[in-house]
């Protein structure tokens, strides 16, 4: 969430154009997608606000969505979460697995998942703050044995989902899907953690400038244990509702859905910064839309299934172009093509000696409210 | 092995020092590298016969090359997820172009050179100009590029292209007399292994590391930031170029025979000692880092465990050679970071690498700094944030 940061870095950051919020660009992008969607649609005698178009969007929004706000929280830790669509595969087997078609297991397996996921995200965080190993590789090395795990003990689908928890998958309000609502619900929960709790605020200061948050009194291993921790958690919820959906547990489902690099791409789509500290969990969600939507409108329009990956993949790269374009100094230095460096035409020397300020104030401005607390 | 035979003659005095320091990050890949195969050749004694260890080298070639690639991306602080794609795309082109017409091999090679290298011109200047992260620009050239393939062969590769363009990728020069054939694989991969090193020792070489380590340093020394990072791309789209022309040999034409290359590509890297985020790193170090991979791979399938758990041994030795890596590079860094100033040395192999407890025990800890793993000296303010650099580059 912007709220706590926006006004620590809008005095150091020296821009003549107007701050557009992170959050609000990717509203607007979202707008923009969905007009042109419509106009795409109508242009083929179809109708893109009906009920059940609106429905299909919806759906498709939930499991990735999931996903995403757990990789939100991962990615504004400064880490990475490349584990998780062996968590959804794993969730999906265990949950079916154990309810074996009966109604009164399903308490059970739901804590059994949740409970499962939580230890695989303990451990991807302790690798990554104990052994300090990179996020990137740690959740890859985690995923391949998870992965390894599920080579070895599952040929394919096994279990049995019982009628009543499908119901959570297929049953609606109106137009607007359960998983949907969920989803949200989820959404609401992350954003109020990461804007009214200690360990949420502890997680941009962490993300922005690790070494200012040490010194500035907080113990910088553990926001990044529970990022994980809660991470793994959205991706079983993800599990689990691809498990009502399907009826059983496949041990290839998360896998197929891509959801490691689509729900990175949602995260930074929606505004948050790949190298941490800066992001929203609303703007991950407006960016989980402008995925559904995008692949909504491509599926009435029946565009060729390889043509949509085309599609997809410009899609990605000209949004976050668009971002980061109104970003800029945002950006700390050293990482990647925003620093002042790679940028003679447009800002030679103005942003450099604001830039390296911005994101260390902010995190400071971030945590000097409640260091005493942590104190 | 052969990664290590190759630099000898450039680089003696590097492989003198390379046995002192085995144990150190730098050469612990190595060490691996020498573990596995020792431990191969136990399993299994006729892997030792040099007939044999050349046909494991050619097998290791195209991943080597692609890690080759990767290593100066990766130096130079970005990602390139783009490259099995792009080994996808070249193998598909070389089948669907080249055909069974001898008289094509010559333009379509030049073409895929030229596709390659527009790949990386691409990505690098997105990166570059429109400041999109390297991670999210290569994503989307890696789904675009292969949903592009299978779109133009709608899904199902047709054809291998003429037998004497294979024959890069799975013949040889024959009737040698150690080691029967020497695959034009691996005269290949000897190639781009002596090139890789002798352009990562040219100035432009060191200005990709600097670059990966201080980008705005590197501007202020008066380099062309936007051409040395685009450089990068190209150079690793280049390389997934070869080890397409080596994988259309060797493995044939289908529309899946690079999928995972970026990560193995990048396993391989990081598995040779190279930080994510760039500025530290060797070379044949990433080149060794594929061979210890796929001895790995071969050591296990000679060990008889199953191939299902493949997967879940790479994942507990790349954990646990980034985790010793990572413990002990940070202990060397604090050494190098307070011998720097005095040294003045360019090139950072010589001394402080060596002994990292010698040097930073003689200085009394700091009290500010609570965590147990950077408790170290240090003077005051320069050496302190380079340091704060250090670490935020770890965790990135």
């Amino acid at each position: 969430m912007s709220s706590p940061s926006a006004p620590a870095a809008r005095p150091v950051a020296r821009r003549r154009r107007r701050r557009l919020d992170s959050s609000l660009i990717v509203g607007i992008a979202l707008i923009a997608v969905i007009v042109i969607g419509a106009i795409l649609v109508a242009s083929v005698g179809r109708n893109f606000f009906s009920a059940g178009n609106i429905r299909d969007i919806l759906t498709g929004m939930s499991v990735l969505g999931f996903v995403a706000i757990g990789q939100t929280l991962v990615i504004l830790c400064a880490s990475l979460d490349l584990s998780v669509p062996y968590v959804v595969s794993l969730s999906s087997l265990i949950a079916a697995d154990l309810m074996a078609g009966d109604p009164a297991n399903i308490p059970v397996a739901v804590l059994a998942v949740l409970a499962t996921a939580a230890v695989i995200g303990l451990a991807n965080g302790l690798i990554v703050t104990k052994l300090k190993v990179n996020g990137f590789i740690a959740t890859l090395g985690t995923g391949l044995i998870i992965k390894g795990y599920l080579d070895s003990n599952y040929k394919g689908t096994s279990g049995q989902v019982p009628w009543e928890f499908q119901l959570i998958g297929a049953t609606g309000v109106g137009p607007v899907p359960i998983s949907t609502i969920l989803m949200l619900v989820v959404a609401l929960a992350g954003a109020f953690f990461l804007a009214r709790t200690r360990t949420g605020n502890h997680m941009f200061a962490v993300g922005g400038n690790e070494q200012v948050a040490r010194l500035s009194g907080i113990r910088t291993a553990r926001p990044i244990i529970i990022a994980h921790v809660l991470c793994s958690i959205t991706a079983a919820l993800a599990g689990l509702l691809l498990a009502s959906r399907l009826g059983v547990g496949s041990p290839t489902v998360g896998t197929q859905g891509g959801y490691d690099l689509l729900s990175i791409a949602a995260v930074v789509l929606g505004g948050t910064l790949l190298m941490g500290g800066r992001g929203s969990i609303w703007g991950t969600v407006g960016g989980v839309a402008i995925f559904a939507v995008v692949d909504n409108v491509m599926s009435v329009m029946q565009v060729n299934p390889f043509l949509k990956d085309v599609v997809r993949g410009i899609v990605i790269v000209a949004a976050v172009a668009v971002y980061t374009s109104r970003q800029l100094d945002r950006r700390r230095p050293r990482f990647g093509p925003g620093s002042a460096a790679s940028a003679p035409p447009t800002s030679p020397g103005a942003g450099e000696p604001s830039a390296p300020a911005a994101p260390a104030g902010s995190a400071a401005s971030d945590t000097t409210g409640r260091s005493e607390a942590n104190a | 092995m052969t990664a290590t035979t190759a630099t000898k003659p450039s680089l003696p005095n590097r492989l003198a020092g390379l046995g002192r320091t085995l144990v150190s990050p730098r050469g612990a890949v190595f060490l691996l590298l020498i573990v596995l195969l020792v431990m191969i050749a136990v399993l299994n004694p006729s892997f030792a016969e040099p007939g044999q260890f050349i046909r494991f080298v050619q097998r290791v070639a195209p991943v080597a090359i692609v890690a080759i690639g990767q290593y100066f991306v990766i130096v130079g602080g970005e990602f390139d997820l783009s490259m099995g794609s792009v080994v996808t795309a070249q193998v598909v082109i070389a089948g669907n172009l080249i055909g069974q017409d001898d008289a094509k091999i010559l333009p379509v090679t030049v073409f895929m050179f030229v596709f390659g290298a527009l790949v990386g011109l691409v990505n690098g200047l997105i990166v570059s100009f429109l400041r999109v992260p390297s991670f999210i620009v290569t994503l989307g050239m890696m789904l675009a590029l292969l949903g592009g393939v299978l779109y133009w062969t709608g899904g199902a590769a047709t054809g291998n292209p003429a037998d004497s363009f294979r024959e890069i990728g799975r013949g040889g020069i024959r009737d040698l007399p150690v080691i029967d054939i020497l695959p034009w694989s691996v005269v290949v991969l000897a190639i781009v292994l002596g090139l890789a090193v002798w352009f990562a020792r040219r100035p432009f070489g060191r200005t990709i590391i600097a670059l990966g380590d201080n980008a705005t340093t590197v501007r202020y020394a008066g380099a062309r930031n936007w051409w040395v990072k685009t450089s990068t791309f190209v150079i690793s789209s280049l390389s997934a170029t070869v080890a397409g022309i080596l994988l259309v040999g060797y493995a044939g034409v289908h529309p899946s025979v690079g999928r995972g290359y970026e990560f193995t590509a990048i396993t391989a890297v990081v598995l040779g000692g190279v930080v994510l985020g760039g500025g530290r790193g060797w070379v044949v170090a990433a080149a060794a880092g594929a061979f210890a991979l796929e001895a790995l791979f071969t050591l296990l399938n000679f060990a008889g465990v199953p191939s299902t758990y493949r997967d879940a041994v790479q994942g507990v030795i790349i954990i646990l050679a980034v985790a010793y890596a990572a413990t002990t590079v940070r202990a060397r860094r604090r050494g190098r970071a307070l011998e720097t100033p005095a040294a003045n040395s360019p090139a950072d192999q010589t001394p402080p690498g060596s002994d990292p407890a010698a040097q930073t025990s003689p200085a009394p800890p700091v009290a500010k700094e609570p965590d147990p793993d950077s408790v170290s000296a240090r003077p005051a303010p320069i050496p302190s944030t380079q340091r704060a650099d250090n670490e935020t580059k770890g965790g990135s």
